[in-house]
């Protein structure tokens, strides 16, 4: 068994090697289905995180993307929501990079129109009920809003690696 | 906590403990970045994650050769660096994308942000990527980036080092870490370098000098594998205290 080789922070000019093209659309602009999902990453002061890395993986669909995030922290996608996997409801698995962040952190997108199969998911069926809500994205005139809070009372469920 | 740039934590102060550390006061941005609450499990049927597959035409011609990506050649110690990528058996991985990020030799970065007063390379923007081969091997032709001085504390300065990116086969191998060179006398002054507080995982971060490596009258080698695992290091055992 040979140990991992350790994380270490992305840095803040992560830009010149991670973000050298567009590749925040996991669907054809104009694919049928597809939705725009947009969001702010934010630190423990409530400041917006100008310097992090949001990568979006639907591993049903195989689908991948990344988008660093902007100079008021934001970051947006163009996907279609995935097909429900064998463990639940639909679903997109989240890595949170970033300065300041020494190892990236796992979160996952579920989608506000799938009440039903959200009840019955197992991942959020542990959590309570303000923390389950950190991990549904918001239904905003047809767009997608999700906010990622590394850290306050609001703070988005990371997973354990 | 250290308020004050003037105020390093010294990298073995016995209250650090531990091993693993995404809140690691040395490093002044864990602290309103790291996760402040107890990581949640997930089932254990639900980290067998495949991960995104990336093809040849993810590369492009010379992705893998930093010096050759201008008109000219750019200043600096030109140096090979390779290494095979493995998981935690010491299988190849194969086909993994490998993306690398890095200062130019005076020790610094193409981006709007650095404003460190050394001059840029029209002819480096050091970036590379490429796919490891049938035995797990990657490769980059480029040089050896500068040391740096960032504003963590007083007199803070950078090792020399290389970003690395990679993708396994599944989502949960996931690393982005960043490579070193033997010997930097600055090691024992940085706190990113000490975040990893085991020695021995901290030593898997250097790459090692290789003469077989090195090509005569033109570049020095390097080896640097790379082990890719889903129990990576520094994820949060302990929640931080609020507003400590």
């Amino acid at each position: 068994m040979r140990a991992p080789t350790p994380s270490q922070t992305v840095g803040p000019y992560y830009a010149i090697g991670l973000c050298r093209r567009p590749e925040n659309e996991l669907v054809p602009r104009d694919a049928p289905g597809a939705l725009t999902l947009a969001g702010t990453l934010f630190d423990g002061a409530g400041e917006p995180i100008v310097d992090g890395v949001i990568e979006v993986w639907d591993a049903v669909g195989g689908r991948w993307g990344r988008c660093g995030t902007d100079g008021q922290g934001r970051f947006s996608f163009r996907l279609a929501k995935p097909d429900a996997g064998p463990h639940g409801a639909p679903r997109l698995d989240v890595y949170v990079f970033a300065r300041g962040l020494l190892k990236h952190q796992h979160t996952r997108i579920y989608f506000p129109d799938e009440a039903e199969a959200n009840a019955a998911d197992p991942v959020l069926a542990q959590l309570s009920e303000d923390d389950r809500a950190t991990l549904v994205a918001d239904d905003e005139d047809g767009a997608l809003r999700f906010d990622i809070r590394m850290q306050g009372e609001r703070a988005t469920v990371f997973f354990a690696p | 906590m250290t308020d004050t740039l003037d105020e390093i934590v010294l990298p073995d102060d016995p209250d650090f403990g531990g091993e693993v550390q995404v809140d690691y006061p040395g490093y002044r941005s864990t602290r309103w970045r790291a996760p402040s609450r107890p990581l949640v499990s997930l089932p254990e049927d639900q980290h067998d994650l495949r991960g995104p597959v990336f093809g040849e035409d993810a590369i492009g011609e010379h992705d893998g050769d930093l010096t050759r990506q201008h008109a000219g050649e750019p200043l600096g110690e030109r140096i090979t660096v390779t290494g095979r990528v493995l998981d935690t058996d010491g299988r190849p991985i194969r086909g993994a994308l490998v993306e690398i990020w890095q200062a130019n030799a005076a020790g610094r970065y193409k981006h709007d942000v650095d404003q460190h007063p050394a001059p840029l390379d029209p002819n480096f923007s050091g970036a590379g990527r490429c796919l490891t081969d049938d035995e797990g091997r990657y490769r980059f032709v480029t040089i050896k980036p500068g040391a740096y001085p960032w504003r963590n504390h007083d007199n803070a300065w950078r090792p020399s080092h290389i970003h690395f990116s990679l993708f396994g086969r599944q989502f949960t191998e996931r690393l982005v870490t960043q490579m070193y060179f033997p010997g930097d006398p600055l090691f024992p002054f940085d706190p990113i370098f000490n975040s990893v507080r085991d020695p021995k995982a901290r030593a898997l971060l250097v790459a090692q000098f290789d003469l077989a490596t090195t090509k005569p009258e033109w570049s020095l080698g390097y080896q640097w594998d790379i082990v890719l695992g889903r129990n990576g290091f520094g994820h949060n055992t302990t929640p931080l205290e609020e507003n400590a």
